[in-house]
């Protein structure tokens, strides 16, 4: 009973306080936005650092693994090395994928992006782009280091490095739209990689094609400006498409 | 079948005919509905009966099975940007993340909606949550992490609120400030759309207009 005689005398009190408006809102800035993403993203990295090691963790295991099934020849090694180096690095990116948008979607943060005035293709971009530095990144500056393991031939070097950074965005944009398009479900796993290797596959041929050719010693720079072009055809499209595709895997 | 009708003057955020159809169950049909600057809102119904539905339908989260939601007279899908800068949508899961701040938390949120993040300490406060700004929210308990969240209705610039439950895991005198922060809100010209099975303690019943979604088949 008290409580109500509380509360209606705090009713009563309203117009003396009620004049208040409504807060004025900033303007929007689409870069303030993306760092805003982009910040959020890496902080949660840094504080659950599985994230960063468990794909790197792989990469480095599945490699090094090689050797010692295959057998130390030199030569062997040095053939099939572009091809590890690089289904190693599709795998792992394919592991690290679920992270990209399934927490979010199950504690609600998506809802709120979705739900943000600033377009979502800028949002999405940015998570993106912390996937990648996450990912991607690390595996790039270990990468070198483990194609020594696997003799990998010395005139291959520059083209790895140079097919891993471009390659390995178009992993992540592609597997953005994957992930988008199977938040949803309680158990995509499956569906997710079905979706997204095959999307994968003409990067693995181009690069790993790259690679080879520089050890022959002849230019790569065709396969490269075809990595390129993948690169800079998702880069354009596939913010839209994850956009739309959380649209629809929150609806 | 229910109707809210204010003619005069153009609503703020409008239903259309809307019809939500979940697992071949209808849930509503032909809902049409206004809500104007200063209206609270009570979307009342038993479990199940679309009460989420309908106010993610508003806040343009679903999509309507039929019907439009027309904001300021002009569809929501033709003026995204304009509708989800006036918009503020609280569901059922409170977007906050375990591995940030209370702080960190708020301030992510108020800038993600385009606001000012600058007392967003004092906006921790008034939900009882000063102390714990720069705890994980992940050490935090359930009725926290709503705080957190709803703490950004104190510093929000949008005139439309839509609450999903927003007194779950909330303790008495925090429903109480809220109910004032909501009366608040409506004089000054902005409307609340909330579903609660609670009763409204301090919000007299002429203030709140109610949506009864009953439709059983």
């Amino acid at each position: 009973m008290t409580l109500e005689a509380q509360s209606v005398q705090s009713t009563e009190n309203l117009p003396a306080q009620t004049n208040k408006p409504i807060p004025s809102s900033q303007p929007l800035s689409y870069r303030r936005a993306f760092m805003l993403v982009l910040k959020r993203d890496l902080t949660i990295a840094m504080r659950h650092k599985d994230d960063i090691i468990n794909p790197l963790l792989f990469f480095v295991i599945v490699i090094t693994l090689f050797p010692l099934g295959i057998g130390p020849e030199a030569q062997t090694l040095s053939r099939i090395a572009p091809g590890i180096i690089w289904v190693a690095a599709l795998l792992a990116t394919l592991l690290s994928l679920d992270r990209l948008f399934k927490s979010d979607h199950h504690d609600g943060s998506l809802e709120q992006m979705l739900l943000s005035p600033h377009p979502i293709f800028l949002l999405v971009l940015a998570k993106i782009f912390a996937h990648w530095l996450i990912t991607g990144l690390p595996l790039i500056l270990i990468a070198p280091l483990l194609a020594v393991l696997l003799h990998l031939d010395e005139n291959s070097y520059g083209a790895l490095v140079f097919t891993l950074l471009l390659g390995t965005p178009v992993l992540s944009l592609l597997g953005a739209v994957g992930v988008a398009l199977t938040v949803g479900i309680k158990k995509g796993g499956v569906l997710l990689s079905l979706l997204v290797l095959p999307l994968y596959i003409p990067v693995l041929i181009f690069a790993t094609s790259a690679i080879d050719t520089a050890a022959l010693g002849l230019p790569y720079s065709g396969q490269l400006a075809i990595i390129a072009a993948l690169f800079f055809g998702s880069l354009s499209l596939a913010p839209f498409a994850v956009g739309a595709a959380l649209k629809v895997s929150t609806n | 079948m229910n109707t809210l009708h204010k003619k005069n003057s153009t609503s703020l955020l409008s239903g259309v005919k809307l019809t939500c159809i979940r697992e071949e169950r209808l849930l509503f049909d032909e809902l049409s509905l206004q809500i104007h600057a200063g209206d609270i809102v009570q979307v009342e119904g038993p479990n199940g009966s679309g009460k989420t539905s309908l106010l993610r339908i508003l806040s343009g989260l679903s999509q309507p099975y039929d019907g439009q939601v027309h904001y300021q007279g002009q569809s929501i899908s033709r003026c995204r940007e304009e509708f989800q800068q006036n918009l503020l949508y609280f569901g059922h899961l409170s977007g906050v993340k375990g591995e940030m701040t209370a702080e960190e938390n708020l301030n992510f949120n108020l800038a993600l909606h385009g606001n000012n993040t600058e007392d967003s300490l004092a906006y921790l406060a008034k939900v009882n949550l000063l102390g714990f700004e720069d705890s994980l929210a992940s050490h935090l308990s359930a009725g926290q992490h709503r705080r957190i969240a709803l703490a950004r209705l104190y510093q929000s610039s949008a005139p439309i609120w839509i609450l999903d439950e927003p007194f779950t895991a909330i303790d008495k005198q925090g429903v109480a400030s809220l109910e004032k922060l909501f009366i608040e809100h409506a004089n000054r010209g902005g409307c609340v759309i909330l579903t609660t099975h609670q009763d409204l303690i301090s919000i007299k019943p002429e203030q709140v207009k109610k949506i009864v979604l009953d439709y059983s088949s």
